[in-house]
């Protein structure tokens, strides 16, 4: 296992061999509030970095996730779906969304670390 | 930006605030607001909604006749204490705004949404004669109580409240200043609204606190008032639509809609008499998807036939909920329709309304 990192849209990434785990940050939970839906990639999808992945919404309104690296997404977290307050609960481990086989792992090097991302978060409060 | 009075005791509770018709106004509280809707349902909560226009207007029947003009009520019918609910109505039968009109001592109370205030006032003044005397009360709060134990707690804050039938008002006494409580509210619940002085709003806060009522958000009073299947302005209504379109023909008082003698008469009586063309409709859908405002509905053949203009996830039905516009000939309950979220064309059915069902005391 390496270090997480996280991207400007705040989701998390952390590598595990070949793939990676991706989710959204704790803080993205605080600003969305309660989750009320998930939609999740179909497995086998091929996707390029930063491009769509996955959906969620809160009572309020519906965001887009995006996938902060390349790849094809080998395994998505069904619980989530099923009870999308999942996500609140433990944003940063058992509210995972998918994992992704990654294409090119340097694609990491340009993600932040995680007290790179806590300054990015202060200096950008919304 | 203005404030409402308890601008700092929300704070304090934690609110995050939004930018609403002009107003800072607390959109949630540390809870959330899955929690304070489920709250509200199973205890009782209170808004502050104050950033709505509290109108007086005195005078004496000339006054009902031009208020009239504007308003569909039968105001001979409005019994002294007695709420209504209706609208603003502009020349071509559209809604200006909608509102809760209460006859009191010396004239009317008309509680106006707070985007529409302003255009409101000019509008009825337009209709008054000089007889009639009008004020919007800046020096008043708005709090209004919701849910099960609503009764219960302000009764024990403020003494014969519990007499108090649906839609209908008094004065009463709180920390020896006259206030108006009406029992009435936007969640579907039972509940009041309160009138009462800015300089003791707060006093009133902190003894429903104490009683355990929590503050509820706008976030929150959304979901509520979708659940409930009640309207809200700038979505299901506004300008280009009429009270018949959204559903609310009940709305206008019986006499008014046989005899007219408001602005937009001549629109209304068509609809009224060959039915409309489009309605106000609710919309479940068959999954998870959340149709919201702007999502486009299809027949099931395929055939473009409205739109929705508020949906979210309802937190006591557990699913998500929707209101739109239909063609009228798609509009009957349980008919199949298809809702586009994405790109991708969802089932989901003309559903009736309220999603959740209202417990008001009559």
């Amino acid at each position: 296992m390496s270090e997480k990192k996280y991207s400007k849209k705040h989701e998390w990434i952390m590598l595990d061999g070949e793939s990676a785990t991706v989710g959204i940050s704790k803080h993205a939970t605080e600003m969305l509030g309660d989750i009320v839906f998930v939609e999740l990639p179909e497995k086998g999808k091929s996707l390029n970095k930063e491009e769509k992945a996955a959906v969620v919404e809160s009572t309020k309104a519906a965001s887009d996730v995006y996938t902060p690296v390349s790849g094809e997404i080998m395994e998505t977290n069904q619980p989530i779906v099923d009870d999308p307050s999942n996500v609140n609960k433990d944003p940063e481990n058992n509210g995972w969304f998918f994992k992704i086989k990654v294409k090119d792992k340097s694609e990491l090097d340009s993600l932040m670390s995680q007290p790179d991302y806590e300054k990015f978060v202060k200096d950008n409060p919304n | 930006m203005e404030k409402t009075a308890l601008y700092n005791f929300h704070k304090n509770s934690g609110a995050k605030f939004v930018p609403f018709a002009g107003y800072e106004m607390p959109i949630q509280y540390k809870d959330g607001i899955v929690k304070e809707h489920i709250n509200t349902r199973q205890f009782a909560g209170f808004f502050d909604v104050s950033h709505m226009g509290q109108f007086f207007v005195s005078g004496g029947r000339s006054t009902e006749l031009s208020l009239e003009k504007i308003i569909p009520l039968d105001f001979k019918e409005i019994k002294m204490n007695q709420s209504k609910y209706s609208f603003l109505i502009n020349d071509e039968g559209g809604v200006i705004d909608d509102l809760i009109i209460t006859r009191v001592e010396n004239g009317f109370n008309i509680i106006l949404n707070a985007a529409c205030k302003d255009n409101d006032i000019k509008e009825i003044a337009k209709c008054l004669n000089s007889e009639s005397k009008y004020e919007l009360r800046k020096d008043l709060s708005l709090i209004a109580l919701q849910g099960p134990k609503a009764e219960t707690i302000l009764e024990s804050i403020i003494k014969g409240v519990k007499e108090l039938k649906f839609m209908n008002g008094n004065y009463f006494k709180f920390l020896e200043k006259k206030i108006y409580i009406t029992r009435s509210g936007y969640t579907g619940e039972d509940g009041f609204e309160i009138s009462v002085p800015n300089v003791i709003v707060e006093n009133l806060i902190k003894l429903l606190t104490y009683k355990d009522a929590k503050p509820i958000g706008l976030g929150a009073r959304d979901t509520l008032r979708l659940e409930a299947g009640l309207c809200l302005y700038g979505h299901e209504l506004n300008q280009e639509i009429n009270p018949i379109q959204a559903n609310l023909k009940w709305a206008i008082s019986k006499k008014r809609r046989e005899t007219g003698g408001f602005k937009g008469w001549e629109n209304i009586k068509k609809d009224l008499q060959n039915g409309v063309s489009k309605i106000r409709v609710g919309v479940k859908p068959a999954g998870k998807i959340i149709a919201r405002e702007g999502t486009k509905i299809y027949s099931n053949t395929g055939e473009e036939i409205g739109i929705i203009t508020s949906g979210t996830y309802g937190p006591s039905v557990n699913s998500p909920v929707a209101m739109g516009y239909v063609k009228s000939k798609f509009s009957e309950i349980d008919n199949k329709i298809l809702i586009e979220v994405r790109g991708k064309k969802h089932e989901a059915k003309v559903s009736k309304l309220p999603f959740y069902k209202k417990s008001y005391v009559k």
